[in-house]
């Protein structure tokens, strides 16, 4: 069992639990096997709830053999962005603020996984507070690229696509603010699904930037993913923000075939500044696409030059809002001594928080300030409703987009650690689908010659997750890169 | 110039809390005091990955006040964050209204010293409110969170007021009317009406606003009339001594009646405004205003001047609106009663009030008295058949033992007596024993009538029929 | 000329509650001010008469009744309490109105 999960896809998991084929508990130590000798290595994981997942899985399999229906995730072991508040499991956002942190209530997606049946193995590494792009802002430890363990596997959600890339995890929880779910989903080789923009509830979701964050799934085909969508998408009342309508049919999708579909191809996502072996993959998938059926069509959003600059205001803006309430009075890490509350503040917050909080902390605080707003968050907000009209105005003329998720394939741990605008300009392909509250997907589309994964990415309109899924499963079906493992560290 | 050459502007900003079952974002309870964090849940303790949830009764108690108060409500509003550090701020911001509030305009009208005043509004915006500090003697201090999340509606006035009465009276009114449409209890003790008030003084004539000063802390009706007071003697005071006010906040401390600055204009805060992204555009449409508005009780001027109209004193219709429940007594007594409504009016002002502990009991549907049976008892009194004296004496028995007055008058035979013979009999005995009385009543002193009248009843022991003993008295002294 | 100075640097932080080491403010003050150079290319946009994209949903605010649901337990409230007496959170002595900027 250990080695056969390596590369098994969820999907079949759950049909072999569900027809008996396999007990959850062998699923589950199978996974628990390879955490305890490859998660040294990687570093995917903050937590393992070794017992937690034990006796839920005992109790699926309990409930298999009596004969009782289960959700369609029964049995199978995931894994969880430690940003997904969990009752009773320690959760820190990847934060020394929130270090010891153990939640008196659930996300409401972590409890539709459960509700499906998944068993959770524990909470995975991240960027703290989401916010980065290698994963070498978590305050714990880095998380190391399974394709090479030099490399960063892209963040924030880096925990989340390294599990599943190293089959950590049959399948896992991601979120998405600024593309934390689909570029580590490329660096990685997996698949990363970043759904509309209230689409899954972002209750329980320890917030970045609200108007922004979407949580969403990996796994390790388009279909994985599809069924964890399936899963976790849906009204929630208790976020403002959700959407009222229904999941999706994201598996069926999936398999549909994408003859007769327009693939929108943005001039300004193929421009200088992109690695020449990622280019040339990216191409290589869209004449794939077009043997499979699909027109290509040439499309243009033309305020993606401003897409970064506008994120990063907004994106800043709302999380200097969202972490001041981590001022070491009802959770979290508190200084150990103050005599006033500008030292409980000041000392709390200023050891609490890593470097590229409070580099945003102070850019948002910057951008917010009176006489500031207009010049620069109030613009920000203008500019993305442009970048949005851009997306209306493309879809007027195809169905999907298709583009590289990131300029370039992994690069080294520590490599951009020192400049964080180069940082963030890598964000390029993937800041303007959030600011739109567009769906997106990245999945692998081929390998440099130096055998690290190349993502390819497919955004579809609003509420438009069918779409996507359809293109990405045409493409999967048709190509055999996700078929391709990293080698178990030694 | 003296210091009576200068005339005080004032704007006061009242804090409302909303008498919801739950707080405005979220499910714990909103209800008063219980122990230290006894009402509390993810979204109003600030847990990291909780959201908010609009709960739809304090928004339509926020559109009864802004109906109520005749401002114009936003047909779409917005929320925004407003950024400081309080340990009592769970969030480190409050979800408050900025520059798109529920309600713009309008204005509370109230009486003071008979005269009508209005004070207009710019804005009634709603906001949650923050957990409570309290501040112990051993050097640290503790925070409750109860109260956090607690729906409030912030009414910010023009500076339409001129004087530290006008400014309580104002508030008394607000309270008035927030009890009137049963959104508050307005109980300042409670904190469930608060305020801040910004004063400034200029020289009589000038129209340009003084610099003004922000005073925080004036929680009851007193310190606001102390502390506004002292603040525009202060203010005069530096005038006259060429200085000039600085504009800054200054925090009443009531318990030596000064104030003390609390930060300066260089301190203010910069609340970092932006619109809440957890919560879209709130939007009341035309129907929801509509049944809204088709709810509204009568509210307390419109009252005060159909009161008026029935030929109540200004001061009479003052009290009878003082609280909804006072006006309803009284209607529900007139619609039941022949006598004029002057008379209801006094005693329900005499006997009622003075008898009830909370005025906002008096529709309480066990209320010893209730409105029908104070008429039944007026009416017999207009009718002779009791006298005012005795009246008042059922009055007390009714509120005692809740019984109606025909019971009590047919029961214990306390009605008047009205049989001339029996009165007579009584006048006779009186006038018999008191030959000197009698005779200086004779001869001219007429004030004495009322010595005879006073033994007649205390012969009948209160029973006779004044009218009747005065008329006979008149006949055997003539 | 440099678009940001540590000294404004050091307000932010003061108002954004960070107590910040003067080498990390000098270098705070480095990146912000290459980060806002970057930023700045916003501005030259002429955004006059576009409404701003607050929320990325069409809808309106949903509502709540006003029904009362499962509160947390006082226990629970406190139970992350890096300090607390009792049923309260304890912080060191707030003088009033002081602490808040």
């Amino acid at each position: 069992m250990a080695s056969h999960v390596r590369g098994l896809p969820l999907v079949a998991q759950a049909e072999g639990v569900a027809a008996g084929q396999w007990k959850s508990r062998d699923l589950v130590e199978a996974y628990l096997d390879r955490i305890a000798r490859l998660d040294k290595r990687i570093g995917a994981f903050l937590l393992v709830d070794v017992e937690g997942a034990r006796r839920k899985a005992d109790i699926i399999d309990k409930r298999i053999a009596a004969g009782e229906s289960l959700g369609p995730l029964a049995g199978v072991p995931v894994g969880l962005k430690d940003i997904f508040v969990t009752k009773g499991i320690e959760t820190t956002a990847g934060s020394k603020i929130l270090k010891g942190f153990v939640p008196p209530y659930e996300s409401t997606a972590t409890a539709r996984l459960e509700a499906a049946g998944a068993v959770s193995l524990g909470k995975l590494n991240l960027d703290e507070f989401a916010m980065g792009s290698s994963n070498e802002n978590s305050a714990y430890h880095p998380v190391r690229n399974p394709w090479d363990l030099e490399r960063v596997p892209g963040g924030s959600s880096g925990g989340s696509a390294a599990a599943v890339a190293a089959s950590l995890c049959a399948g896992t929880l991601g979120t998405d603010t600024g593309g934390s779910i689909r570029q580590p989903a490329s660096l990685c080789g997996v698949v990363g699904v970043k759904p509309t923009y209230g689409r899954v509830s972002r209750y329980g979701v320890i917030a970045f930037a609200s108007s922004l964050d979407h949580p969403g799934p990996f796994g390790r085909t388009v279909e994985d993913a599809a069924a964890l969508l399936e899963v976790i998408a849906g009204h929630d009342p208790m976020d403002s923000t959700s959407i009222p309508q229904p999941a999706g049919r994201y598996r069926q999708a999936s398999r549909a075939g994408l003859s007769g579909m327009r693939l929108g191809v943005p001039k300004e996502y193929f421009q200088a500044g992109m690695d020449a072996e990622v280019e040339a993959a990216v191409r290589a998938a869209l004449d794939e696409l077009g043997r499979l059926g699909a027109r290509l069509v040439p499309v243009s959003l033309p305020h993606t030059k401003y897409a970064i600059a506008t994120y990063y205001l907004i994106c800043t803006a709302e999380a200097s809002s969202n972490l001041a309430r981590y001022d070491g009075v009802r959770y979290g890490h508190r200084t150990a001594e103050a005599s006033s509350l500008e030292e409980l503040y000041g000392k709390t917050r200023g050891e609490g928080f890593g470097a590229e909080s409070k580099r945003r902390i102070v850019l948002g605080t910057y951008v917010l300030r009176a006489g500031y707003y207009e010049a620069y968050y109030g613009k920000a907000l203008r500019v993305r409703r442009l970048i949005a009209d851009d997306f209306v105005a493309a879809f007027q003329q195809c169905d999907a987009l298709v583009t590289p998720t990131s300029p370039t394939p992994a690069f080294k741990l520590g490599e951009r650690a020192s400049d964080p605008l180069q940082m963030y300009l890598a964000d390029i392909y993937t800041v303007a689908p959030p600011l739109a509250g567009v769906p997106a997907l990245s999945q692998c589309c081929g390998f440099t010659k130096s055998g690290l994964p190349i993502g390819l990415q497919t955004i579809g309109p609003a509420l438009g997750e069918e779409a996507v899924f359809r293109v990405a499963g045409a493409y999967e079906a048709a190509t055999d890169w996700h078929r391709r493992l990293p080698e178990d560290p030694a | 110039m003296s210091s009576h050459d200068y005339e005080a502007v004032i704007g006061l900003e009242a804090h409302v809390q909303l008498g919801t079952v739950t707080k405005i974002f979220s499910i714990s309870s909103a209800a008063f005091g219980g122990e230290p964090n006894r009402h509390t849940d993810p979204v109003c303790l600030g847990l990291p990955g909780a959201l908010p949830v609009l709960n739809r009764r304090a928004v339509d108690m926020a559109v009864r006040l802004g109906l109520a108060t005749g401002s114009r409500i936003r047909s779409r509003c917005r929320f925004a964050r407003k950024h400081y550090f309080y340990p009592d701020l769970p969030k480190g911001f409050q979800i408050s209204q900025y520059d798109e509030p529920l309600c713009e305009g309008g204005v509370v009208t109230f009486r003071l010293d008979g005269e009508v005043k209005q004070v207009r509004l710019v804005r009634i915006h709603m906001e949650d409110d923050a957990g409570k500090n309290i501040h112990d003697p051993s050097g640290v201090s503790f925070v409750d969170y109860n109260r956090a999340g607690v729906p409030l509606c912030e009414m910010v006035s023009e500076p339409d007021i001129r004087s530290a009465d006008e400014a309580a009276e104002y508030l008394r009114a607000i309270r008035t009317l927030v009890r009137y449409l049963g959104i508050s209890d307005g109980n300042m003790e409670e904190g469930s009406l608060r305020c801040d008030a910004n004063v400034s003084i200029r020289p009589r004539g000038e129209s340009k606003l003084g610099t003004k000063t922000e005073l925080k802390n004036i929680n009851s009706f007193k310190n606001v009339r102390d502390a506004i007071e002292h603040e525009i003697a202060r203010q005069k005071l530096l005038c006259g001594r060429g200085e000039a006010v600085v504009q800054e906040t200054r925090l009443w401390d009531p318990d030596h009646g000064i104030s003390a600055t609390m930060r300066s204009k260089e301190e203010a805060h910069d609340y970092r405004y932006f619109p809440e992204p957890d919560l879209p555009p709130v939007v009341v449409d035309e129907t929801w205003l509509a049944a809204a508005r088709a709810a509204l009780p009568e509210l307390p001027e419109a009252r005060h001047a159909r009161f008026l109209g029935l030929g109540l004193s200004a001061q009479d219709a003052s009290v009878l609106v003082a609280e909804r429940q006072i006006g309803d007594y009284f209607d529900q007594a007139l619609a039941a009663a022949r006598a004029l409504p002057k008379k209801i009016a006094n005693w329900v002002i005499n006997e009622v009030l003075a008898r009830v502990a909370d005025a906002r009991q008096l529709t309480d549907e066990d209320v010893p008295v209730p409105p029908a049976a104070l008429a039944e008892l007026v009416d017999l009194v207009e009718k002779g058949t009791l006298s005012g004296k005795l009246g008042k004496e059922v009055f007390g028995r009714m509120w005692q033992e809740r019984r109606r007055a025909g019971d009590i008058v047919a029961a214990e035979s306390v009605s008047l007596v009205s049989d001339s013979a029996v009165i007579e009999a009584a006048c006779r005995r009186v006038v018999e024993r008191s030959p000197d009385e009698v005779a200086r009543f004779r001869a001219g002193n007429a004030k004495l009538l009322g010595f005879f009248v006073g033994n007649v009843m205390k012969e009948t022991g209160g029973k006779a029929n004044p009218k009747i003993v005065n008329e006979i008295l008149r006949k055997l002294l003539a | 000329m440099p678009r940001i100075n540590p000294q404004e640097v050091r307000e932010i932080a003061i108002l954004a509650r960070l107590r910040l080491g003067d080498a990390e403010i000098l270098r705070l003050t480095h990146e912000l001010d290459g980060i806002l150079g970057y930023i700045e290319t916003v501005q030259a946009l002429d955004t006059g008469a576009v409404e701003p994209m607050t929320h990325a949903v069409p809808f309106d605010c949903p509502m709540r009744a006003d029904e009362l649901g499962q509160s947390l337990t006082v226990e629970q409230a406190l139970a992350n309490a890096p300090r607390r007496r009792e049923s309260s959170f304890e912080v060191p002595r707030i003088v009033p109105g002081t602490g808040v900027a």
